[in-house]
Order: structure tokens, then C-alpha cells, then sequence
């Protein structure tokens, strides 16, 4: 046997992150800590106007300010194509790209015009105010719904029609007992990270190398969209990431920003630094979210879904940013979740309006289309008399049903959800939570004047976008493990968990084992950290990787300690005899020492202890959870306190619970603000309002109770070997739908809440309505 | 998120700072105090001072006292001290309840009460207080030494009757009657935010009856202010449910709400409902 006790595996333990100590010490690194010698700051000069014809920018003063560099507009830079798709080029779209500077027209309040360059940030602010745009306004597009109008010659702001779905919907409905219908609308917020973004630029002439540092989520992604961009090899960008103070999908994506702080770095051959202030954040950054739906479902007597028919239009904003069609066509396929849905057809109108372009917001297509399919559940509960949970029984996919492929698509790839017990899920959050006990107590403080309510809603995720990682782990010869991968830590716990994947595989303490991730000139492949993707798909690869080395280092030891392979175990960092105890041994370090180039017994094999591993799949996987909100309504202001919220999800295996139970409390954090308060409103020029956190409403500790998690780990995955589910974007899916359930409930009125944020404004003129119908 | 330039002053007495101010005010100077709006205004270049004249250092302005029945709060004192009860009676924990309203602890570590009266924002905790207490404010300047009541003081949205060479050097509050019953309630979208109704309510009992009524309104309109017609239905009535609504209605009645860009004239004046009678009855309690 071993020589030592059998050490638990690090997998499924809730360790301690490897991320903090430099993180609580005060010794990170984020983009506003990098600072290079001789370094220009840039400051963007942004549209004051939703929609205008430039007439003139007079840079003269600006430029006259001493310590100002240069000044940028569109003339500087009309060289640079506009910002490219991540995919690259959709010719059916390309129109609608946004240029780095604004060129002859400006789309959106914050839209960049201009660009100074100057010594100090102070300096490039000061010339910045002096950069005189005369704008001749146009009349801006603000609604979504309203007639299409021309984007540019012989491009409407319609740029596309987005058609998904299957089976004779018109038929189903023409001959059904029910028709349920509704019009939702989902409000525009978005990911409001609490470090802004940072971009900065560097121009290496000694080896003709351009660097990006400050990059997130996708650094390899970006290395490629630059080079294609500015027309240089691949191999001739690098771009680094550093810490990141949050993502939620809009840090990390090409802006304007990015490009120009690039383009001026190898222009002026100085370093160009860029730090984003909380007002460019707040309208300049992507917003998310916003469409409308006008929803209906076919039904049964007894509630069962025959069909459901979804025309919606989804507010773009005023150019197609990297994600193109991403949010709005998965929006089509992702909607119907976890029910059946024999017939389905879903129309998006995806159309340009005069606000900040949106894109991907954590949970992009699911909070919205979980917030209007559960409201359709619901509705049909209502419309139909018969209890809510039993609609959602009654119509909820089943584990024998399962894999179930569904003819749409989602990400590019068909929908096939693999395993899972939905309903299962929710009977054991009922039993956790004490389902019965919770509603009696509920319906006594109604009974007793309490305007409150439970909500419930159901939601399929989806997780682990592919094609593939590759990961790349060396051991050093003092025995340190260091695994190279692609992927990308937005600070979630990405090298804590790979580490722990990886020190399993290996037989070493997880402490020993260095993650590196987002860095392009450490290993040339990458997808990053996105689409809850990263611990499926990257810790996979991991795994893979560490096993190929444990093989190396065991076919090494067996040969250095005269045994058979199968006869060794690595044990802390040590191959030894796992058939008794004692005996020789051999350390990781010293197989490396004894594998470093020139060695004898290296023999046949590759220099070096280290060892590639590569994760391909076909599909995503499909995880599912399910949301309960208690909230209690203030009827004379409208005011809503939610008071407990209960979230249950199955992650089919969890590499570090108490980091996967943090996701789920975040999203949720983030899922209450969408639902209550964070809004991005404009007035009927244009302008935008919320511009600060005084507007900006992000929900704060008094709003947000901790939320009780139940983590289940019922149903592994096939489709990766350790049977990983994401989890990253599980809290917030279903918040909005959660929280709107429970304030009808908490009114008595069923279907009351048809748009998100229901702010106190909105939740009483409901209310009145009401009072004027009693 | 960078200031504009500025020329920064740091005066150690009050005299040397209405010195400054005279000399700095007509160059468009400004009195820094806490800072906690000035500040955030400057980083949006919302606000571009030329100069700024630093009180904090003036140890004069640093002090709270209890002088010939009133409070005096001079114009350094910072939010937090009432977070304890700072004088005896009713006014003391008046005081310490509602400074729980005002923004976060760290903005409450730094901010000054007078800081929050000169800066007159509608919402203002500290302006409902002195608008409903009848308090009054010491404004100097070189000129001389100047007492503006809280109900000449409060001008509009941001606007006072201090004149742009004056100093706030203190805020003076009367101390409340043993028997005075207070009560305040504000109503906001999350805790710490600036009130979209907030309603301070005072008052004794005679042989049961309500004397020397006060109900004071904030956030509703331009300038917190008293609710005349709210204070008559109070007066000499028994306190009850019906009589605090009654009371609530004639002040939602009276009063001419501000509008924003999501809280319409209607919805504030349905809060008055709300935060007048709630404010009364934490009184009654």
C-alpha cells in the first residue's frame, strides 16, 4: 500500500483561493497599476448627442495646451477598419460596425469623436474640454418598436430578421383550446464592474512587437481580432491579461478604446495608457438586455404547452459591436428552457436604435427569456385556474426524455440537453426549503394585511461553450508545477480551480501548482473565460494534460526505481511503490532534473517534464436550477423588500463548492438589480440619465439578503471527463422571473408585472390600476 | 474623473478664511468642507472651482456646543458625531436617528452637517431637520456676522441665502422640550440614497392633545419646509390613525412636488401619504 494515509482528492473541496494573498495584500495587479516609462494618457472625446451630422471638430486649443501630444479624430485614423466582428467578417452586417472614431456621423451619446494624447491624465482631460465639436442634430431612434428607419444608405436599422423554430405553430394555435398571451419587456442594464476598464498600449520597435495589456475574457480571441484589424501576423501582437476587477461579459471585448490606445502606441512609439471614468463606463461600455417580446402559447385544458409563438425586437443600441447576432438569435433558441414545446417559432426583429450598443451581460438570452417564459407559465397558471408548480410538472422535460435535442440553435451549435431531473430539482428545493411551511406562512401574513408573495421560476442554463482547450503543464526541477492555459480569470477562482484539477491528476498539493492564464505569448491557443465555459472546458483540458504528464513521470520513475508503471503512485510530489510500504522513492522534480536536455536518461523522449493536453467537444452542457423569491411589497410606495431567496442548481460535479456557491450569490446580487433598480434610461432627445451610481441603481448589501443555496451534484455530464457543468451564470438567470413572480403574488394580481425593473414608480401605478378596478 | 486646475487654500482661523473668501469668492472660490458633494462634482468637472478654501484646519469651526437652550454645531462638525445621542432629550436622539439616513459611514466619517445646509440639496437630512425645528444658521464674512432662519435660509435647489463671500460658520438648533415627541421617515430606492419624500414630525401632548404640532417635509419640493395646513389638522387634535391621515393628506394637498426623469410630481406627492403619516406615527409610538 501507500506509504502514507490516502489524502482526499482536491476535486470537490472547498480549499482556499490561491488568488487572494496578493489580492488581500494590496499587491494585485489591475490595468490601472501597469505603468510603463514614457507613457501618453489618452482621454476620448465623446459625443454629447444621440444622433448628428459632424460639422466640424476644432482641436486647435487642445492642441496648443502644453503637455497635449496629439489630438485624434477619425481623419487620424482612416486607415483603421471599424471594429470587427469576433467571428470576422458577416457581410450582411459589417455595414453596421462602429468605427474607432466617429466618422461624419455620431450614434449615441459617449460615441468617441476624438482622442488626446498628453502627458498626465489631468492634462489630457484639461485639452479634452477643449476640443470643440459642432454636431448638427438629427432626430434620434429610440424605440425599438417603432418603423425602421435608414442606418445608412440602403441599410435599415433593421439588420436582421432572426427566424428560429419547428413544427405548424399556426396550426396548433388555430385549433387549440387556450391562447395565452402576452407583450414583456426586459429593461436595458448590464454588467457594472467595479474596476472600469483599462486598456494600455505598447509598442515594442526593439523586436517589433505590439502589446495590449489590460486585456479580460478573451485575450486570444483579441490577439487574433487585432491582428486581422491592423494587419499584422498574429505572432506580432501579444496581449496580456492582468487582474481583473470583474467581467460579467462586457470587460474584455474590443472597443474603440482598445484599437486606438494600439494604433497610437505604434504610431508615436511611447506607451498609451487609457483608464475608463464611471460616467464613460456607464455609457460607453456594452449595455445589455433590453428587448420586448410579444409572447403566446397554445395550450391545453389541462395546461400542457402545444406551441409557443415569440416575435420580439431587441434594441441593439447604435452599431453591431464583436458579438454580432450572439444575444438576440440564442434569445430565439434558448427560450423555451426546460419544457416541452412541441411546436415553436420565434421571430427578432434585431434592430439599431440611438443608445449604447449592448451586447453579452452574464446570462446573455437566458435572463431575458427566462423572465418572459416564466411569465407565460405563469399566465397560463392563471389564465387556466389550475396551480402554478403543476404547469411547470406538467410540461417540465423528464430524465427519461433525456438527451433531448431540440431543433434550435444556441451559440451555433443545436441545442441537446444531456442529463438531468428538473422537476426532481425542484422537489428536492421543496423539501430543502420546507415548501409547505414557507407558503402557510406566507398566506398567514397576507391573511393578516401583508402585501407578500413567493415566486418561483424554473431555468435551463447552458455551459461550456467549446470547440476546444488546450493546456500545456511543466513540473520544475524544484518540483513546482506550472499549467499553461488559454483560458482567462476574470476573478472568479480560475487558478484555484485548475489547480486543484490538475494537482489530482498529479498527485501534488494544489498550492504547488501555478495557473497561468491570458497571456498570448505563453501559449498560442485560447478561448478564454466566457459562457460559463471555463472550468468545463478549460479545467478538462487540464485534467487531460495532467495525466499525460503523470504518465511521463511514471514511466521516468519506473524505469529510475526498477519498477513496473502500474506499481508506482504519485503521493505529495512523490512517485512511490503503491503495492508496500518504504522503499526508494523518486520526487517530480528530480524526474525533471533528470529529463533536462543532455540527460541519459532522458533517453528517446522529449526534453523536459511536461506534457500538452487537448479537450474537444461537439455540444454544450445544459445545466438547470431553479429560483424561489419571498418579497413583501410596500403598498403605499411601491417600495419591494425581498426577504428571503432561496436558489437550487445542479452543477453535476463541483471542483470547489464554496467558489461555485460565490458565482451563484453574485449573479444573484446582479440578477436583483436587473429585476428592482438598475435601469439605463434616456429622455426623448436621447440623452442618457443614469450617468452615475446615484443613478444607476446597483443593489447594495441592505437590498440584497444572502440568498440560501441548495448545490446539488445529482446529474454529471457525459460530455467531459470529470462530468463538469458550468455554474458562472446560474444566479442570475432567473432572478428577474423569480422576483416578478412573487410581487403578483404578493398584489394578488396574476400577471401584474409585465416589465423589468419594477421600480416603485411602476409597481404603483399597477396598484392603482387596481384600486380603480375594485 | 480628474479634477479641473485649482488653487487650493488652507486657513487656520475663521478670520483668515472669510479673509480668503472675500478675496477668492468673486475669482469663483469655494468653501471645502467634507467634501463628499464638492468633491465627486469636481471629479465629473460638473463643478470647476478656482480656488478652494480648506476649512478643515480652522480647529474654531471644529465645535458642538450647548449654548442659552440651543445646539450649536459648527461647520466642521461631521455627520457621524450624532451617530450617539450629542445632547441630552429628545433632540440629541432626534438627531441620532436620522443622521442613520444619511448616505454611509464613510461619508458620514467626512461629511459636515453645515457642510450639508450650505450645499441645500431638496433631499437634505440635516435641511429637513432645521427647517422643521426653526433652526437658524450664522453666516460671516468680512463684513461682518449675519443669523439667517432656516426658513429665510433654504432659496430653491442648491440655493441659499448665503452669499458667495460668506462663510457658514454655524447651524444652531433649539433643544426640544422633555416631552416633545419626535418622528422621521424617509423613503429612498436603496439605503444611503438621497430621500425621494422624507417627513420629520414633532410634537407634545396637553391633557391628550397635540401642541406645538410640526410636520416638515424633504426631497418633495425645492426646500424642505413646514406643511402649514398639515401642522392646523394636528393642532388640539387627539393623536390617532385618522387624524395622522388626515394630517398626511393636507400635506400631500399643500405641497408642490419636484419631477425627475423617472419619479413624476404624482408619485412624490402619493409618497407624502406615506412618509408623513409614518413619521407621525414613530412619533406616537
Amino acid at each position: 500500500m501507500n506509504a502514507g494515509p490516502q489524502r482526499p482528492p482536491w476535486i470537490g473541496q472547498s480549499v482556499e483561493r490561491l488568488e487572494d494573498p496578493p489580492l488581500v495584500a494590496g499587491r494585485g495587479e489591475f490595468a490601472g497599476d501597469i505603468n510603463f516609462p514614457h507613457q501618453l494618457h489618452m482621454r476620448i472625446v465623446r459625443s454629447a448627442h444621440a444622433h448628428g451630422r459632424i460639422v466640424a471638430i476644432d482641436a486647435t486649443a487642445a492642441r496648443a495646451l502644453p503637455g497635449v501630444f496629439a489630438v485624434w479624430t477619425a481623419a487620424n485614423v482612416g486607415d483603421v477598419p471599424p471594429i470587427d466582428f469576433r467571428e470576422g467578417s458577416i457581410p450582411a452586417l459589417d455595414p453596421y460596425r462602429q468605427p474607432v472614431l466617429a466618422t461624419g456621423i455620431v450614434r449615441y451619446v459617449g460615441e468617441p469623436v476624438a482622442a488626446v494624447f498628453a502627458d498626465d491624465p489631468y492634462i489630457a482631460e484639461d485639452a479634452a474640454d477643449l476640443v470643440a465639436l459642432e454636431i448638427e442634430e438629427l432626430p434620434p431612434l429610440l424605440d425599438v418598436q417603432a418603423a425602421p428607419e435608414e442606418f445608412s444608405p440602403g441599410h435599415p436599422t433593421e439588420a436582421a430578421l432572426i427566424r428560429q423554430g419547428y413544427g405548424d405553430v399556426g396550426a396548433v394555435f388555430r385549433s387549440a383550446p387556450h391562447v395565452v398571451a402576452l407583450e414583456l419587456a426586459i429593461g436595458r442594464h448590464s454588467g457594472v464592474p467595479l474596476e472600469t476598464r483599462g486598456v494600455i498600449g505598447r509598442y515594442d520597435a526593439s523586436r517589433g512587437i505590439l502589446e495590449l495589456h489590460g486585456a479580460a475574457k478573451v485575450p486570444h480571441r483579441n490577439q487574433e481580432l487585432l491582428s486581422r484589424m491592423l494587419k499584422i501576423p498574429p505572432s506580432a501582437v501579444h496581449v496580456y491579461e492582468s487582474h481583473v476587477g470583474g467581467g460579467f461579459g462586457i470587460r474584455g471585448e474590443i472597443y474603440p478604446e482598445d484599437v486606438l490606445v494600439c494604433v497610437a502606441a505604434r504610431t508615436f512609439k511611447r506607451p498609451v495608457k487609457w483608464i475608463e471614468d464611471r460616467r464613460e463606463h456607464l455609457i460607453a461600455a456594452n449595455h445589455s438586455r433590453q428587448q420586448v417580446h410579444k409572447i403566446r402559447a397554445a395550450v391545453d385544458v389541462a395546461g400542457t404547452i402545444l406551441a409557443i409563438d415569440d416575435e420580439y425586437f431587441h434594441d441593439q443600441g447604435a452599431y453591431i459591436r464583436t458579438h454580432a447576432m450572439r444575444v438576440v438569435h440564442m434569445t430565439a433558441g434558448i427560450l423555451p428552457g426546460p419544457y416541452r414545446v412541441p411546436a415553436y417559432r420565434a421571430v427578432g426583429h434585431f434592430r439599431l436604435t440611438n443608445k449604447t450598443p449592448a451586447a453579452t451581460y452574464r446570462a446573455p438570452g437566458r435572463y431575458e427569456t427566462t423572465f418572459v417564459r416564466e411569465r407565460l407559465v405563469d399566465a397560463i397558471a392563471a389564465q387556466l385556474g389550475i396551480d402554478r408548480i403543476d404547469v411547470r410538472r406538467r410540461n417540465a422535460i423528464t430524465p427519461d426524455e433525456l438527451p433531448y435535442k431540440r431543433p434550435l440553435e444556441a451559440l451555433g451549435e443545436n441545442i441537446y440537453m444531456d442529463t438531468g431531473d428538473y422537476v426532481g430539482l425542484l422537489d428536492k428545493q421543496f423539501a430543502s426549503i420546507d415548501w409547505p411551511a414557507l407558503k402557510a406562512e406566507v398566506n398567514k401574513r397576507r391573511a393578516a394585511g401583508e402585501l407578500i408573495g413567493i415566486g418561483v421560476a424554473m431555468y435551463l442554463e447552458k455551459s461550456g461553450l467549446g470547440p476546444t482547450d488546450g493546456v500545456r503543464i511543466s513540473v520544475d526541477t524544484s518540483g513546482m508545477v506550472e499549467v499553461v492555459t488559454g483560458g482567462a480569470s476574470l476573478g472568479q477562482g480560475f487558478e484555484t480551480v485548475m489547480a486543484q484539477v490538475a494537482a489530482d491528476a498529479l498527485g501534488v498539493d494544489y498550492r504547488k501548482c501555478r495557473v497561468i492564464h491570458g497571456q498570448t505569448d505563453r501559449i498560442a491557443f485560447g478561448i478564454g473565460a466566457h459562457a460559463s465555459r471555463a472550468t468545463v472546458m478549460t479545467a478538462s483540458a487540464t485534467h487531460i494534460a495532467a495525466l499525460n504528464l503523470r504518465k511521463k513521470a511514471l514511466d521516468v520513475a519506473a524505469e529510475l526505481l526498477q519498477a513496473a508503471p502500474e506499481a508506482l503512485d504519485i503521493v505529495d510530489g512523490e512517485v512511490v511503490r503503491n503495492d508496500r510500504a518504504g522503499g526508494a522513492s523518486i520526487s517530480l522534480g528530480e524526474i525533471a532534473q533528470n529529463l533536462a536536455p543532455g540527460k541519459k536518461t532522458l533517453g528517446g523522449r522529449e526534453p523536459g517534464l511536461s506534457a500538452e493536453g487537448w479537450f474537444k467537444v461537439d455540444h454544450q452542457v445544459y445545466p438547470y436550477g431553479n429560483h424561489i423569491a419571498v418579497v413583501r411589497v410596500d403598498e403605499e410606495t411601491g417600495g419591494v423588500a425581498v426577504e428571503r431567496y432561496f436558489i437550487a442548481y445542479d452543477i453535476g460535479r463541483a471542483i470547489n463548492p464554496a467558489l461555485v456557491k460565490a458565482q451563484i450569490v453574485g449573479g444573484y446580487a446582479q440578477g436583483l438589480g436587473g429585476a428592482l433598480s438598475e435601469e439605463f434610461i434616456y429622455n426623448e432627445r436621447g440623452d442618457p440619465l443614469a450617468v452615475t451610481f446615484a443613478d444607476y441603481l446597483l443593489p447594495a448589501v441592505h437590498e440584497t439578503p444572502a440568498p440560501e443555496v441548495l448545490l446539488r451534484e445529482d446529474y454529471t455530464t457525459p460530455r467531459n471527463p470529470l462530468g463538469i457543468k458550468g455554474g458562472g451564470e446560474s444566479g442570475i438567470t432567473g432572478v428577474g422571473a423569480a422576483i416578478a413572480s412573487a410581487i403578483d403574488d404578493a398584489i394578488g394580481i396574476p400577471g401584474a408585472v409585465t416589465q423589468l425593473p419594477v421600480t416603485p414608480q411602476r409597481l404603483k401605478a399597477i396598484l392603482a390600476q387596481r384600486k380603480r378596478q375594485q | 474623473m480628474k479634477p479641473a486646475a485649482f488653487r487650493y487654500h488652507a486657513p487656520k482661523t475663521v478670520d483668515e478664511a472669510v479673509a480668503l473668501l472675500a478675496e477668492v469668492a468673486p475669482l469663483d472660490g469655494r468653501v471645502l468642507a467634507g467634501g463628499q458633494s464638492l468633491v465627486p462634482t469636481m471629479a465629473f468637472r460638473l463643478a470647476k472651482p478656482a480656488h478652494l478654501v480648506d476649512i478643515n484646519g480652522v480647529e474654531a469651526l471644529d465645535r458642538l456646543a450647548v449654548t442659552n437652550g440651543k445646539l450649536v454645531i459648527g461647520a466642521c462638525v461631521r455627520h457621524a458625531t450624532f451617530h450617539r445621542p450629542v445632547c441630552h432629550g429628545p433632540l440629541g436622539q432626534l438627531l441620532s436617528e436620522v443622521v442613520r439616513h444619511i448616505a454611509h459611514y464613510p461619508i458620514r466619517n467626512r461629511g459636515t452637517f453645515c457642510g450639508s445646509l450650505a450645499n441645500a440639496d431638496p433631499a437634505s437630512e440635516w435641511a429637513l431637520v432645521l427647517a422643521a425645528l426653526d433652526g437658524e444658521v450664522v453666516a460671516k464674512s468680512v463684513q461682518g456676522e449675519r443669523v439667517i432662519a432656516a426658513s429665510e435660509f433654504f432659496k430653491g435647489i442648491m440655493t441659499t441665502a448665503l452669499r458667495d463671500d460668506e462663510l457658514l460658520v454655524k447651524a444652531q438648533l433649539p433643544l426640544l422640550a422633555p416631552d416633545t415627541r419626535c418622528g422621521f421617515y424617509e423613503f429612498n430606492r436603496r439605503a444611503g440614497d438621497f430621500a425621494l419624500a422624507a417627513a420629520l414630525a414633532a410634537y407634545r401632548l396637553e391633557d391628550g392633545k397635540i401642541v406645538e404640532p410640526r410636520l416638515a417635509l424633504g426631497g418633495v419640493e425645492s426646500t424642505p419646509r413646514r406643511i402649514a395646513e398639515a401642522e392646523g389638522v394636528l393642532a388640539g387634535a387627539e393623536p390617532s390613525d385618522k387624524v395622522f391621515r388626515a394630517a398626511a393628506a393636507a400635506a400631500a394637498a399643500a405641497v408642490d412636488p419636484l419631477e425627475d426623469s423617472v419619479n413624476s410630481a404624482e408619485f412624490r406627492r402619493d409618497l407624502v401619504l406615506a412618509v408623513a403619516r409614518r413619521a407621525l406615527e414613530r412619533a406616537a409610538a
